[in-house]
């Protein structure tokens, strides 16, 4: 896999509500494999932007680009949120949006939908072919639910779920879809110094056993630091700044938006 | 010791002296109407003092026990211990073959000979019982499983019911050859309903599908040549039995045993649909409408589907109902049956199968076996409804979801 080659591009992206524009061309790029956080005050846009390119929101101007690994490249422009899902993007919520009143591991069965086919016929039949992408479903679901960490709590409720864990679920319930690109929508908020360590490398390891691409909001800035490739910043719905983390750093203008202006007596 | 127990002394002394209040407001409040009777005609007036005693006792232990009991729920241990007790049941008898396969041969047998030890009348109300059980377990689908509000599922009862009537007196088509038919109608106007109401949630699709089965109501009052208007259609056939004739006794008997065969058809479909793919769309459309397309499931699709199951079974009740009672008109497809269907599934459980049975049998048969109350019947049954909802309001039975064994685990979760 070349790392050089785009997983994501957005290319003048702008949102506007009424006579508010929440996004103002906006550019960013992902590349196959990397991780890329995208942070900024709140408010800044952030979610709106993760909203736009899921297809829950439809955008006033721009493009966004997909570029599934070894298929041809994607619009996401005007798709229902699903299909974007099945082109291989997938996404958490910054507010936990788990199935409640589901067990962990149906809620990861739920999102191998896009990748299954039996219908109701199947269903109340249990037709061969149903109960073999049934068990499939199962044994996919589960492996899953081993790797992020959370086997011993397959039939529990979702809701039943200490916090950590149920961002852990969110994430699982994501992956089920097979997605070549990940969103995350501050995976670590609400999180103690351990969870979000766990956190930490369970994103790197997403990254290197699956290979996935994977672009964050996220305000904890160890984290952010630690584990991003290239870091974004966004204020008032621009992009203000793009770079390494060490530049992101040092760079006057993020300093500006998120402390203010220096003051000179 | 004196100590340990002076809070719960001074506790129950307060609850007694609210109960005392209640009482004497009670006493108050019904004094004209229990004490005072005048006689006009004989122009006295006759003071029963007994039955200020009466109302006063009366409402004192009931205010006393109500207030113990919502104590104890505020308490909170109530409905938590209520839960894990029919869990750990629940579980039980599922794992245990022994117990479930006894149970099950017994309710059989029961099922089997009921109609052979009881009247005919009541198999009668046996049978709309179970006609019931079937409506419920439909709306479930729509309502329980995929938490689409739909307050006008009598319109799909009355579709099965009309395409019976109208089929059998232009082209004297018989039941068993209607029976899918309905179905299939009902089917499509469930799609029908779907269509313009895919992007309403909640309320607002309430009132729409409110609408919907008031315009087909209307329309089949009001169109005379197509449906007959008001006056109905009348001399429906009975479902027949390999062209042998039967009596209305027979007949009864006969239908009972076609609703039992329908109603374990339908516990088998809903239970097989609920734990598959196209079940756990369902119930994470209602959980979360937004995550659920986001995780890739086409929630037109599914709402569609929801609809279309949900009033087949409508549609093949509606076409029972006509064969059973042989005579239609809109007059029973009002709302209050659709309000009938929905508190059914509610105050049973939503999403449970043996609650949505239950349930149905307990609001059909309750105000039949109320009839002793004759005049309070009703207050008796809404009574009933306003208990099991204030104490239960998650309904009889909870859903439980289905359980996954993972030998893997266990060895996996020793060894750590």
């Amino acid at each position: 896999m070349n790392k050089t080659q785009p997983a994501l591009e957005v290319k003048g992206l702008t949102m506007d509500f009424g006579g508010l524009r929440a996004l103002d061309h906006i550019d960013l790029e992902v590349r196959q494999g990397e991780i890329v956080a995208l942070i900024g005050p709140n408010g800044a846009g952030k979610t709106t932007f993760f909203n736009c390119i899921t297809g829950i929101y439809e955008p006033t101007k721009g493009d966004m680009i997909i570029h599934p690994r070894g298929k041809e490249p994607v619009r996401l422009n005007r798709l229902k949120p699903n299909i974007v899902t099945e082109h291989g993007l997938a996404r958490t919520f910054q507010n936990i949006r788990l199935f409640q009143k589901m067990t962990v591991l149906e809620n990861v069965m739920v999102a191998r939908h896009c990748r299954t086919k039996s219908g109701i016929a199947g269903a109340i039949f249990r037709t061969p072919k149903t109960r073999k992408e049934e068990a499939e479903m199962v044994e996919f679901s589960y492996g899953l639910l081993e790797k992020v960490g959370l086997a011993q709590y397959v039939n529990e409720l979702a809701h039943e779920l200490p916090y950590g864990a149920q961002r852990r679920l969110e994430i699982a319930r994501a992956m089920a879809t097979e997605p070549f690109l990940l969103l995350l929508d501050e995976p670590a908020a609400g999180m103690n110094p351990k969870e979000t360590n766990e956190l930490d490398k369970l994103i790197t390891k997403l990254q290197v056993e699956d290979k996935l691409a994977i672009l964050l909001i996220e305000h904890d800035m160890k984290l952010v630091m630690s584990i991003s490739n290239r870091i974004y910043v966004m204020d008032y719905g621009s992009m203000i700044a793009q770079g390494t983390p060490h530049e992101i750093a040092e760079n006057p203008n993020v300093i500006k938006a998120y402390l203010g202006e220096a003051f000179d007596a | 010791m004196a100590t340990q127990w002076k809070p719960l002394i001074e506790k129950i002394t307060s609850e007694l002296v609210k109960s005392l209040l209640v009482a004497a407001w009670f006493m108050f409040l019904t004094f004209p109407l229990m004490v005072i009777r005048v006689h006009p005609l004989e122009r006295t007036i006759e003071w029963r003092w007994m039955n200020m005693i009466y109302v006063g006792v009366g409402s004192f232990f009931l205010s006393f026990i109500w207030r113990y009991l919502m104590e104890r729920k505020d308490g909170g241990n109530s409905k938590e211990e209520g839960d894990t007790w029919q869990k750990r049941v629940g579980l039980r008898i599922r794992s245990d073959k022994r117990i479930s396969l006894s149970g099950l041969i017994a309710i059989g047998i029961f099922i089997f000979i009921f109609p052979f030890i009881f009247s005919s009348y009541q198999t009668q109300i046996m049978i709309t019982a179970l006609m019931y059980v079937m409506l419920g377990l439909g709306l479930n689908i729509v309502v329980g499983l995929a938490g689409l509000l739909d307050l006008g599922y009598v319109a799909f009862y009355a579709v099965g019911a009309y395409c019976y009537a109208l089929l059998n007196h232009h082209f004297g088509l018989s039941f068993w050859m209607a029976l899918p038919l309905s179905g299939a109608l009902a089917a499509t106007f469930g799609i029908l309903l779907g269509f313009p109401v895919l992007r309403l949630r909640g309320d607002y699709l309430a009132i729409v599908t409110l609408g919907f089965g008031e315009i087909i109501r209307l329309i089949l009052e009001n169109w005379n040549e197509f449906s007959f208007g008001p006056s109905g259609i009348a001399g429906i056939s009975r479902p027949g039995f390999f062209g042998m004739e039967l009596s209305l006794q027979e007949h009864t008997v006969y239908l009972y045993f076609i609703m039992i065969m329908l109603v374990v058809l339908t516990v088998l479909v809903v239970s097989r649909l609920r734990n598959s793919r196209i079940g756990r769309a369902w119930i994470a459309l209602r959980e979360d409408e937004v995550a659920c397309q986001a995780m890739g499931i086409d929630k037109t699709k599914t709402k569609l589907t929801a609809f279309a199951l949900g009033a087949t079974w409508a549609g093949l009740v509606g076409c029972i109902f006509a064969a059973k009672t042989t005579f239609i008109n809109p007059a029973s497809f009002t709302f209050m049956e659709s309000a009938m269907i929905l508190s059914i599934v509610v105050l049973g459980g939503m999403g449970s199968i043996v609650g949505v049975i239950l349930g149905a049998f307990v609001l059909i048969l309750l105000p039949e076996y109320l009839r002793a109350f004759s005049e309070y019947r009703m207050l008796a049954f809404g009574a009933a409804m306003v208990i099991i909802m204030v104490f239960r309001p998650q309904g009889i039975i909870t859903g439980i979801r289905q359980r996954y064994e993972f030998h893997r685990n266990t060895q996996k979760g020793k060894a750590r």
